[in-house]
């Protein structure tokens, strides 16, 4: 076996122990799976923190003329709600803590490619995200303009006080903050490839990884551009987005759904290329269409940067047929992609467990959730259905499906190696099923409020209206989802308190991660397997099912010429002895 | 580095179409003026993928194949060679990391703590500049 500490002359190899203790080595690490795992725990208390809002919403809302909370509070909870779960946890938790774990060891580099700029991602995104929700403790409240922040509204007169100022600032450092992570993920991936890793053999998830870094860097400056000139709305007495100086209102929505849509997928390819690790190893076969998921990726944040006015139908000012047409065309690539996944599992042998089990539950609730926008891509019915309960179902199915759903698949299949110990199958399975019955208990009857007029973000409504009911399934379903959660976090408890050490490779993974150590040593590799397909892992421990053999005796016999010895590619450069 | 830099040009290309279709349908609408700031946002998108997918293509053409892009290498292709230099640790990001709070808090608190900030950036960048010359701390 070559060893790979041969390959590169690192800096600074030597193992830690000469380094800081304590929390100062938590501080000072640029180590890419220290600032990896930092960004999932924060991400994860986010999202409990943005959960916990969503419970307090679904009580309110369970009785009609509800006083739980006031009109304020509501406001201020289904703001921080969305903005905590778009901003500070759906992005972060894969961009900045999966991606940031798994890609440098899915390529075979010993770091990402900017340690230091690495770390300093890190810290923008722990102020950032501290500074919104310490808006709470301003004196007007955290902010209350929904996490799209609609200009009118936002203004100075509208939304006065500290807590919406604290809103943009947050934005401006996350901002920053995942346009330096996209930064060093592009580069990782260009340039600290192992030996023989071709663009063409990186795992499905690293594709993703990059190909989202190119988005957030597409989207991402509108963002950061847009709220600071809210900001200067605010304060300096500019009026960009005020009538009454001549400016524009619904140009910030057009700014902001410029960075909107794509950060939609922002939230979804990374979480994409998560179910595209987990299917193929829990079916024990290839990825089904490789090259065809590749392009697929491409092509969705291709078409994603021309879709951002399907938000803005009800403005009158967009180009109605052009935006449409755009966003059923992305209906074809997320559709291959389906069929691909299905065609990963079709035949194999599938195995149950946790991981698999959110990852089919992703594909059910998606397929769901990217139906209904189709829906909502036609005019007509979009007219319709704008502002109801029926947008807010649909985005947290594909939202939901995939933040959770597949992120949750992605935590349980790589918590092994990242943390070096075992989930315990019994509670992931049953926080799986309170939380694929509380999915559906909770969203499908809000399609339902939809279709009957019910509209988003309004604290209280009528009994007269006729919505009690729905609206009570719906809040007895959040409770399932919560319990949902607090299982998982006892799962994590229980693997820390009594812990199962895990095997370098407990699924019979096929990418280079399940290579190294659990959890990886420093500078992850002390040794790499040769990589002659996009499963060199797989290769070395099956070499009897190598796909690149098929393909080797395939491409002899075409051309006539003797077909290679079974010892041939898989095995032989690398030789005896365990990876 | 073709593959990169054929990713980058692909992406160059749909912005360069859709930003001319996106203008030429805009145009003689009564809000154009909403159409024009998307199409500037398309063709910057445009430029985003130009830029270093050309300079990557040239690249490709003036550099030896590298062991990454050769399907047939082997962990030992480029043995000896440096791949980098990895920090294990560093305390200026941290600092860096407050110091750009601190300015950012400046849009809310008013201009004391920007001066605050950037007087940990100054020594955050010289913190950073030293750290490099003399090599990182192990």
């Amino acid at each position: 076996m070559t060893l790979i500490a041969e390959r590169p002359a690192l800096v600074g190899h030597p193992e830690e122990e000469h380094g800081p203790t304590g929390i100062l080595k938590w501080i000072t690490s640029t180590d890419h799976k220290v600032i990896g795992k930092s960004y999932m725990i924060t991400s994860l208390a986010f999202f409990c923190l943005a959960g916990i809002f969503a419970v307090l919403m679904r009580t309110q809302l369970a009785s009609p003329d509800n006083t739980i909370v006031s009109q304020h509070t509501y406001n201020e909870l289904f703001t921080m709600h969305g903005s905590l779960m778009l901003y500070l946890f759906a992005g972060p938790f894969a961009f900045g803590g999966l991606a940031n774990f798994f890609v440098p060891l899915q390529i075979g580099a010993p770091d990402m490619a900017f340690p230091r700029l690495n770390a300093l991602s890190y810290w923008l995104y722990l102020g950032g995200g501290t500074t919104m929700v310490l808006g709470f403790f301003t004196v007007g409240g955290a902010a209350d303009f929904g996490w799209v922040a609609y200009a009118p509204l936002s203004d100075a007169v509208n939304s006065p006080g500290a807590g919406p100022d604290m809103w943009i600032v947050a934005l401006v450092l996350t901002g920053f903050s995942a346009i330096f992570t996209g930064v060093n993920i592009i580069t990782t991936v260009f340039y600290l490839r192992a030996p023989g890793l071709t663009m063409f053999r990186m795992p499905v998830f690293t594709w993703n990884m990059m190909v989202t870094g190119l988005l957030i860097l597409i989207a991402f400056p509108v963002l950061t551009a847009a709220v600071v000139m809210l900001w200067c709305d605010r304060h300096l007495g500019t009026h960009i987005y005020t009538v009454s100086g001549g400016g524009v209102p619904v140009l910030w929505q057009n700014l902001f759904w410029f960075f909107g849509h794509p950060e939609v997928y922002i939230l979804a390819l990374p979480y994409f290329g998560m179910v595209t690790e987990v299917l193929p190893v829990f079916s024990r076969k290839p990825v089904f269409g490789y090259r065809g998921l590749v392009f697929a990726t491409i092509s969705i944040a291709a078409l994603s940067t021309s879709v951002w006015a399907h938000h803005m139908f009800t403005t009158g000012v967009v180009l109605l047929p052009f935006f449409s047409l755009l966003s059923y065309l992305i209906a074809v690539p997320t559709g291959l992609k389906f069929f691909n996944w299905i065609g990963t599992m079709w035949r194999g042998s599938l195995k149950f467990d946790t991981p698999m089990l959110f990852a089919i539950g992703f594909l059910v609730v998606f397929l769901f959730g990217g139906v209904t926008g189709i829906f909502l891509a036609s005019p007509p019915i979009d007219f319709a259905v704008h502002d109801t309960y029926f947008v807010v179902a649909h985005f947290h199915e594909v939202l939901f499906g995939s933040a959770v759903f597949a992120g949750f698949a992605g935590f349980y299949y790589w918590y092994p190696k990242m943390f070096g110990r075992m989930m315990r199958e019994s509670l992931g399975k049953a926080s799986f099923w309170f939380m694929f019955v509380g999915f559906w208990v909770t969203f499908l009857p809000q399609y339902l409020l939809g279709l009957h007029g019910m509209p988003r973000r309004i604290a209280e409504y009528s009994a007269s209206t006729g919505w009690t009911t729905l609206n009570r399934i719906s809040t007895v379903g959040a409770y399932l989802l919560f319990i949902a959660v607090a299982i998982m976090l006892v799962n994590v408890y229980v693997s820390w308190r009594r812990p199962i050490q895990a095997p370098a490779n407990p699924w019979d993974g096929h990418t280079l991660e399940w290579a190294t150590s659990s959890p990886p040593p420093h500078h992850n590799f002390y040794r790499l397997p040769p990589i002659r397909s996009e499963r060199p892992v797989w290769d070395y421990n099956h070499p009897e099912h190598t796909v690149h053999k098929y393909e080797e005796e395939r491409r002899a016999k075409r051309d006539g010429t003797p077909v290679p010895a079974p010892s041939g590619a898989a095995a032989g450069e690398g030789g005896a002895g365990e990876p | 580095m073709k593959h990169e830099s054929y990713l980058m040009l692909i992406l160059a290309v749909f912005g360069a179409i859709i930003a001319f279709i996106f203008w030429a349908v805009g145009l003689n609408r009564s809000y154009v003026t909403m159409t024009s700031g998307g199409t500037v946002m398309l063709a910057a998108f445009c430029l985003l993928g130009l830029l270093p997918g050309a300079y990557y293509l040239w690249w490709s053409r003036h550099m030896t194949r590298r062991a990454e892009d050769d399907p047939g290498a082997t962990p030992a292709s480029d043995a000896g060679s440096i791949v980098g230099v990895f920090p294990s640790s560093s305390i200026w990001p941290f600092v860096l990391g407050g110091a750009a709070l601190l300015v950012a808090l400046s849009l809310v608190f008013g201009f004391w703590t920007a001066t605050l900030g950037f007087a940990l950036a100054v020594s955050a960048l010289i913190g950073v500049i030293v750290e490099s010359r003399r090599g990182s701390v192990h």
